[in-house]
């Protein structure tokens, strides 16, 4: 009996490990490297109901230990995400968690309602929290009263149970958490990336062009270890936790704040075998921790 | 196939002003074909933390060696311009779609056209272009003599002309002031360097065929994380290319300039 795999609302994970939306497109292009059925589940790339562009280019930029991205919510939309992507992703035994974004509430509605009915969509995760684009996304996620109205309005159309994907760029990320669950959320995923921005040495302009950018990697880790700590004992439905995870240790330490599972970002960059390296090293963590199953370190922080 | 492996490394040298040409020995060289590049991790650990796409300067399938040649500029490179002989280095590759060797007719003649960094990759192009019975003319532009490298390596795969922005070798100006007096009698040309150079090429040939290199700042180097994306002009389906995946090499009047 495998030692680490678990059940959150809508998913049945062979091990804790997913890879983290944005980060991983659509899979086709990790599909090159590896079989994505060994991973727990897909968080895939932010979808809108109608084609994004995205931001002007540079839009990556490195930071000490970390990096900036104002990728825009690139997407090829709706339409395209479920005949094209979703499709190719059913070549393989993974849950697939969908990551919706929009411009309006009726544009989260529109996309939860459809990607929710895809046979291998098994969750939404609700994007309130994108540091990147005018309109949509972070602006929902930093109201309470807004983030709990859209929780709801999504969760009422959603045939699969909905995360919603939480901002650190708020005052009072606890509000937050305990706004969606109100709102019906089935579990939260956080963080998203942090608002930065960085200066080029030589123009003393910033490097990305749109300005700011999130910003991601190991630098943001100590800020979502914090914010995953203070939401566990806040709230009552799961926490999926993810900034800065680049091996077994960061997710071990996610669990223990309280993460049920734990999505893997920018990492992906660098290692780009580091699910799979992660995943294949997790029982060996757990025999030197004394554990026999994963699910006994979730939230050992507080106990 | 892409595939990550910890190369070793068999030499490093300075071979002019921060460009350094470094030699990798390992099993991904056997996949590589010339204008593709390799994602290299210059640290095991997490600073710098991003990888380094570099491209291929010369391949030796034989003794599963090859060269790249890089300028170090920022914290990466210059962390990889440590690195010494015995060292083994993290890379993936080889990454995107190179310059098509075939889309030279065997008896013509290419023009390869190569701006700074963007002339390490012409190298093994010139190589294969040679190797299939393609004459090759180089023309080379710089900043300045200091930075400039492989004159001799070029000299010997054809005609080499260098240019420089303060005159102090070959022609004094950018390759377009060289060009215009050489008028070089051409089927297809190849070219890899700044924005300015490619736009003045695609300018300068509108009715020859040809192929560019282009570069943009990664994230993922494999087509993922949409960072590298350049915008296309009508004539493709899609209205956006990435650099990574889709290039670095595309056929002339695919990329908005």
């Amino acid at each position: 009996m495998s030692r680490i795999n678990l059940e959150l609302p809508g998913l049945s994970l062979k091990n804790p490990i997913m890879p983290a939306s944005g980060c991983f497109g659509f899979g086709r292009e990790y599909a090159q490297l590896y079989d994505l059925s060994k991973l727990g589940a897909i968080m895939i790339k932010a979808t809108t109901l109608e084609t994004r562009a995205g931001n002007p280019t540079p839009r990556v930029a490195e930071t000490a230990a970390g990096m900036l991205n104002a990728i825009g919510l690139q997407n090829p939309g709706l339409e395209k995400v479920m005949n094209e992507e979703l499709k190719f992703l059913e070549g393989y035994d993974v849950p697939i968690i969908a990551n919706v974004a929009g411009t309006e509430v009726t544009d989260y509605v529109e996309v939860a309602r459809q990607i929710s009915t895809a046979a291998n969509v098994k969750a939404l995760e609700l994007n309130i929290s994108c540091p990147n684009v005018k309109c949509g996304g972070i602006q929902f996620g930093t109201d309470p009263a807004t983030a709990q109205e859209l929780t709801a309005a999504v969760k009422a159309v959603s045939s699969v149970p909905v995360y919603v994907k939480l901002s650190p760029n708020v005052t009072s990320v606890v509000d937050i958490a305990k706004a969606v669950e109100t709102g019906g959320a089935d579990g939260i995923t956080m963080i998203n990336t942090l608002v930065g921005m960085r200066l080029h040495e030589k123009t003393g302009k910033p490097v990305i062009a749109n300005g700011t950018g999130g910003l991601s990697g190991p630098a943001v880790k100590p800020v979502a270890i914090r914010m995953v700590y203070e939401v566990y004992k806040a709230v009552t439905i799961p926490i999926i936790g993810m900034g800065g995870v680049t091996n077994v240790q960061d997710v071990i330490d996610f669990m223990s704040a309280g993460a049920s599972a734990v999505a893997v970002g920018t990492a992906n960059f660098v290692d780009h075998f580091v699910c799979p390296n992660i995943i294949e090293a997790l029982p060996a963590k757990l025999d030197e921790l004394g554990v026999g199953h994963i699910s006994e370190i979730i939230g050992r922080s507080h106990r | 196939m892409i595939r990550s492996e910890r190369m070793t490394v068999v030499r490093q040298v300075k071979i002019a002003h921060n460009i350094f040409e470094l030699v990798l020995q390992g099993e991904l060289v056997q996949d590589m074909s010339p204008g593709q590049f390799v994602h290299v991790k210059v640290s095991d650990t997490l600073e710098p933390l991003l990888r380094r796409p570099i491209s291929i300067a010369d391949v030796n399938k034989e003794n599963q060696q090859f060269t790249m040649i890089y300028r170090a500029e920022g914290r990466g490179t210059t962390v990889l311009s440590l690195a010494v002989a015995g060292q083994e280095i993290d890379v993936l590759g080889p990454l995107g779609h190179g310059f098509p060797v075939e889309a030279a007719p065997v008896g013509g003649t290419a023009l390869l056209v190569g701006g700074g960094i963007g002339v390490p990759p012409l190298h093994e192009l010139s190589k294969q272009l040679n190797a299939r019975g393609v004459r090759t003319i180089h023309v080379l532009g710089f900043q300045s003599e200091n930075v400039t490298f492989y004159e001799q390596q070029f000299n010997k795969l054809g005609d080499t002309y260098y240019v420089t922005v303060d005159g102090t070798k070959g022609t004094k100006g950018f390759v377009t002031t060289l060009l215009d007096d050489l008028k070089p009698e051409f089927d297809v040309f190849y070219c890899c360097g700044p924005l300015p150079m490619l736009k003045a090429m695609e300018n300068t040939y509108p009715h020859k065929e040809g192929y560019l290199s282009f570069e943009e700042r990664m994230g993922c180097g494999i087509g993922a994380c949409f960072a590298c994306v350049c915008q296309t002009t009508e004539q493709v389906e899609k209205d956006y290319v990435k650099v990574c995946s889709d290039g670095p090499v595309f056929p002339k009047g695919v990329v908005q300039l």
